[in-house]
């Protein structure tokens, strides 16, 4: 039986209820939320769960929403199940002034790296990883640069209107 | 033992049973700028601590402030051995994000750039591993090769490294019959050299002791370190985004994916030999397909979307919607829909993806590059843990490691 979207829905409605929310799907991908501490429980399910075989960790990054206030941090999950061929989108949200996330380490190696590039550039606090120190930035940085609160050129510049040049 | 008491020594170095060495940040074994922080013992690897990051640009938090089309030559500095690829990936990932359709032609135009290059990434990487078992010739000869790609590239956009080949929508400017000749004298000459090249090596006893063995993985622990493109292929998991998720129209195009058994360096290595194969198989066939345009659709090499593909410099002389495009275009004044996308291509290392987050303003609010080399070197150590120490200089080179992309 072909893996589909709906299926998988109600795959995960059926074990966490109303814990799982916000599905749609673009381009494709089913994109699905769920609370922050769920996210071990959820990963978990779709890796173990025999007709889901979501093995393949794709992509884990981190995006900052300044205006979602109590949910600024998210992370972003990109799974693959080789076999039927289809990826989803699983993501989780937290508070910029509590940023703590279970890691995924011990499901997927290849979260390490992800998830401490994610710390580096995000300041998200992974519980648990075996090594959660900088990774592209250097050691002595106190800030965490992806964060919208860090604009990418001086804004006291007067010579140019940002009007013009995309985001104001 | 006499006593040096102006020497102060870290505590526990005296007891330390191992070496700490470096390798890197420059050293020719690294073929980049990245340090191995190795504990050996005697010859044999206890453990090693990869360190990266030392040309890190920043190109997320960049590309937050760009308009789509300056993204593309950030795209050129990741994997700078195969630029061509990433400059069609992000393309491919704008145009499905804005839902353009591209004309055949210019598809199969981007897969014999593509394709070009992914010969070009496994051939440096191939040629490497063969320097770093100790035969240089095979290095020397093929670069003599890749200048013909690159002389390619050079007639269709213009540079030859970093590329910034294509545009949202198509080629900057159609293929000139130079470009073809240049193609028709690469697809002549190269098999050969492939041919002498394999001799050289597949077969060496010496290569052979070197590479069988070292560096293996299996197929399981490959795919739970996030391993893709050849690396992955090498340990015997057929996953290849062109088969998978085709884009570019490479569903039209009959290919085989190479496939190895214990994902060693020496399968590695005959994963990449055998997908050159296939793609001067994949040129050929794009190239007798382009020749099938005949009139005015062998003149087609960009989609018509004029809100993102640069009109004739003539047009914006002369007429006036033309210049208005040109001017929204150039000072990046045009808004985004809002939504997110991820996008993969088969990149000449793996699985090359872009998510692209749009909050409807005219850069994209987030863009996230998956980069291949990335993820699966955390698997180093694995890989060379209780190895030879020149065991582990041939893995780093057979992983195709290339710094721009580990460092985004």
């Amino acid at each position: 039986m072909a893996l589909t979207n709906t299926y998988i829905q109600e795959k995960l409605v059926e074990k966490f209820n109303d814990q799982v929310f916000q599905f749609s799907t673009d381009s494709g991908i089913l994109s699905f939320e769920s609370a922050a501490e769920n996210n071990l429980k959820v990963l978990q399910f779709l890796y173990e769960e025999s007709s889901l075989g979501f093995t393949f960790l794709t992509d884990l990054c981190g995006v900052n929403y300044p205006d979602n206030k109590g949910a600024e941090l998210v992370v972003v999950y990109h799974l693959h199940n080789f076999i039927e061929n289809i990826r989803i989108r699983f993501s989780i949200a937290v508070p910029i002034a509590k940023p703590d996330v279970f890691t995924a380490t011990k499901l997927f190696e290849s979260a390490n790296w992800m998830e401490r590039e994610t710390y580096d550039f995000f300041g998200i606090n992974f519980i648990g990883h075996p090594n959660l120190k900088r990774i592209l930035n250097v050691d002595e940085m106190d800030y965490f640069p992806l964060r919208k609160e860090f604009p990418l050129e001086d804004q006291t510049r007067i010579d140019k209107d940002d009007e013009m040049f995309g985001r104001g | 033992m006499e006593q040096h008491s102006h020497i102060t020594l870290p505590k526990g170095s005296i007891e330390k049973t191992t070496t700490t060495l470096n390798i890197g940040p420059t050293h020719p074994a690294t073929h980049g700028v990245f340090q191995n922080i190795m504990e050996v013992d005697g010859e044999r690897v206890v453990s090693t601590e990869q360190t990266v990051g030392y040309i890190h640009r920043a190109f997320e938090k960049l590309a937050e402030r760009r308009p789509l089309y300056q993204i593309t030559p950030i795209t050129d500095r990741l994997n700078y051995c195969s630029s061509p690829i990433n400059n069609m990936g992000w393309h491919i990932t704008c145009e499905r994000f804005l839902k353009i359709d591209l004309p055949k032609r210019v598809d199969y135009l981007r897969v014999i750039i593509m394709e070009l290059s992914r010969i070009s990434d496994h051939l440096i990487c191939n040629s490497i591993v063969g320097v770093d078992t100790g035969a240089y010739t095979g290095f020397l000869y093929v670069m003599q090769y890749r200048e013909l790609i690159y002389e390619i590239y050079e007639e269709v956009c213009g540079s030859r490294l970093t590329t910034n080949i294509g545009r949202i929508g198509g080629f900057e400017r159609n293929f000139t019959n130079t470009a073809f000749t240049k193609l028709e004298k690469f697809l002549n000459e190269y098999p050969g050299v492939l041919r002498e090249f394999e001799k050289l090596f597949t077969r060496n006893r010496i290569f052979m002791e070197r590479t069988q063995g070292t560096g293996g993985i299996s197929a399981a622990r490959a795919m739970n370190y996030g391993f893709t493109g050849p690396n992955l292929r090498a340990a015997g998991v057929d996953y290849d985004v062109r088969v998978q998720q085709p884009y570019s129209s490479y569903q039209d195009f009959d290919f085989k994916v190479p496939v190895g058994t214990t994902g060693d360096n020496y399968d590695r290595f005959l994963v990449r030999n055998a997908e050159m194969w296939e793609s001067i198989s994949i040129i050929k066939q794009a190239y007798q397909k382009i020749q099938e345009f005949k009139g005015a659709d062998a003149e087609i090499y960009h989609a018509d979307v004029p809100e993102y593909y640069l009109p004739k410099k003539e047009d914006v002389y002369t007429k006036m919607e033309a210049l208005i495009w040109h001017f929204k275009i150039i000072m990046g004044e045009i808004d985004l829909p809002k939504g997110q996308i991820y996008s993969a291509v088969e990149g000449g290392n793996g699985e090359l993806g872009f998510y692209l987050i749009s909050d409807g303003g005219r850069t994209p609010f987030r863009l996230h590059f998956r980069r291949p080399c990335f993820i699966y070197y955390q698997a180093f150590e694995e890989l060379i843990k209780g190895g030879m120490l020149s065991d582990a200089v041939v893995t780093l080179s057979s992983l195709n490691l290339i710094a721009g992309e580990l460092d985004a």
